[in-house]
């Protein structure tokens, strides 16, 4: 299975990952930065800035780009709860 | 006591400006969070310009027909043509709908962060076509005046904005610079002693976003203020600027402020496995900065939980940059002063300080991992995985209580090891 590498810059971890993972599932278990609420793509609180590696990302969902613009989210920011990890080197943290 | 405003009349507050709120002094009890030993007011306001009127918020749903009596005593409703949401809180926007439908021409006018709310808030029909987003430096022309938009988030919904009156120097600033304080005089040169009022609901609604507030003191400043109009509570018109220095002093550290980073362990014991586990945390972190050569840039501190109130902790805690929580784990949960204290959390801005926790237990230990997850919910970075020792700590335990503070501490400083993980290897 195709891997990647996610680093959390906030925690100065780097965590090998399948493809396909979402953020979320890493972000947590490391202790990073990144928070949530509702883990369902709407409310926003996990906006994360991709520091490096944003095309390794999946591109956002319609739910996703309408939260995303309604929240003014700056570019190359994504909401951690979505964002599925595809391949190469990542870099993030909390925005 | 002459009441500056009759119950149905709106009361003059400048040229063309009118209060067209409610009084509400029965209410004791706010958002379910403050008290309200005087009540509140829920202050709305029309602005008549050349080219037509605007209404700038409205009030609770309960008090509409004291407001529009109040609007129709000062505007016809085919004058209206701007209607100003400054934040969305049902007590702000409750005959929101119901001017929307008598001003039918009339244009909305929020922050973008507001839209998305709205729909949450009101039945999307009723605005369909009449939204406009606004953020800072954006206007609206009201003739021969405009009305000029700040966007001031988190004070204290994400929708919170601010609108400027430049003619007259006036700031309508929502529930920013705000208090729940019912007094029918209305302006702050007439109304009883409102002080503690005023610093309550800072410490109440305001101070868990202390950064924004210190954002939209930026934004405020400069401006040449005549009056301050906002949501609840006397409307600023004598010396406004020294409520605009108190935010700034309220929003400022609580406390003497030091150069140093600031690490915190907090623990409770009953049989001092847990306190001992504790020491062994904070000569972890001590180590760290000697080890690094920083021993000046990091202070650390050890508290019983016991000895204080949480009030004091909360103050330290706001200020603080690491917090270290001990708790025994006893009916399978952490000890009820851990949580008193960490469930007081939300009265401050925590979000992005580092946090672990550590502590002893007689056969499950769940307080470790408790309050880990409640330390990630409040946004604390939680880097460094928790130490559980079981009933009297062995000395690799207290040597993993002392590695769990130096790297806390080295995280702090900036000197943490970059790790590599597999996910795999992650619980």
């Amino acid at each position: 299975m195709p891997k990647a590498q996610v680093t959390f810059q906030d925690i100065g971890v780097t965590v090998t990952v399948p493809a396909g993972t979402r953020l979320i599932e890493v972000s947590e278990k490391v202790g990073a930065g990144i928070t949530y609420g509702c883990r369902e793509g709407e409310c926003c609180t996990c906006l994360t800035k991709i520091i490096s590696g944003h095309e390794h990302l999946a591109a956002p969902s319609v739910l996703e780009d309408q939260v995303l613009k309604d929240n003014l989210a700056p570019r190359h920011h994504r909401l951690a709860c979505q964002a599925q990890v595809l391949g190469g080197e990542i870099v993030v943290k909390p925005a | 006591m002459r009441a500056a405003a009759s119950r149905v009349s709106a009361v003059p507050v400048a040229s063309g400006v009118h209060w067209i709120g409610a009084f509400d002094p029965g209410l004791r009890n706010f958002d379910i969070i403050l008290r309200t030993a005087n009540g509140t007011s829920y202050n709305a306001y029309a602005v008549r310009g050349s080219a037509g009127v605007a209404v700038i918020d409205t009030v609770k749903a309960e008090f509409a027909e004291s407001f529009f009596a109040r609007l129709e005593s000062v505007a016809d409703y085919n004058e209206i043509s701007t209607i100003v949401q400054n934040h969305l809180e049902p007590d702000h926007s409750g005959a929101l709908p119901e001017l929307l439908r008598r001003a039918p021409q009339a244009m909305l006018y929020v922050s973008h962060q507001a839209r998305p709310m709205l729909k949450g808030l009101f039945d999307p029909a009723e605005f369909a076509g009449r939204i406009t987003g606004v953020g800072t430096s954006d206007t609206v022309s009201l003739g021969d005046r405009q009305l000029e938009f700040f966007n001031t988030p988190y004070l204290h919904w994400p929708d919170t904005q601010c609108t400027w009156l430049a003619a007259e120097g006036m700031l309508f600033s929502a529930d920013f610079l705000g208090c729940h304080y019912c007094d029918e005089r209305l302006f702050n040169d007439a109304v009883g002693d409102f002080r503690f009022s005023f610093d309550y609901y800072y410490s109440h609604i305001m101070r868990p976003f202390r950064g924004h507030v210190r954002n939209a003191l930026d934004l405020i400043e400069p401006l040449p203020l005549l009056t301050i109009a906002p949501g609840h509570g006397p409307i600023l018109r004598d010396d406004p600027r020294d409520y605009v220095r108190r935010y700034r002093a309220l929003s400022g550290s609580g406390l003497h402020n030091t150069t140093a980073k600031t690490l915190l362990v907090f623990y409770i014991s009953a049989y001092g496995a847990t306190r001992r586990m504790a020491e062994a945390v904070a000569a972890g972190a001590e180590s760290a900065a000697t080890e690094c050569g920083d021993a000046g840039d990091l202070r650390v501190s050890l508290y019983d939980i016991e000895g204080s109130e949480p009030q004091p902790f909360v103050d330290l805690i706001e200020e603080a940059d690491a917090l270290l929580f001990g708790s025994p784990t006893i009916n399978g949960d952490a000890v009820k002063p851990v949580w008193d204290l960490l469930s007081s959390l939300t009265m401050v801005d925590v979000k992005g300080k580092l946090g672990a926790a550590f502590g002893s237990y007689g056969w499950s230990g769940e307080a470790v991992s408790m309050i880990e997850d409640r330390l990630r919910r409040l946004k604390l970075r939680v880097p460094v995985p928790g130490v559980k020792a079981r009933l009297s700590p062995t000395a690799d335990e207290f040597a993993a209580c002392r590695e769990l503070g130096r790297q806390a501490a080295l995280h702090l400083l900036g000197r943490a090891e970059a790790r590599a993980i597999d996910m795999a290897e992650l619980v």
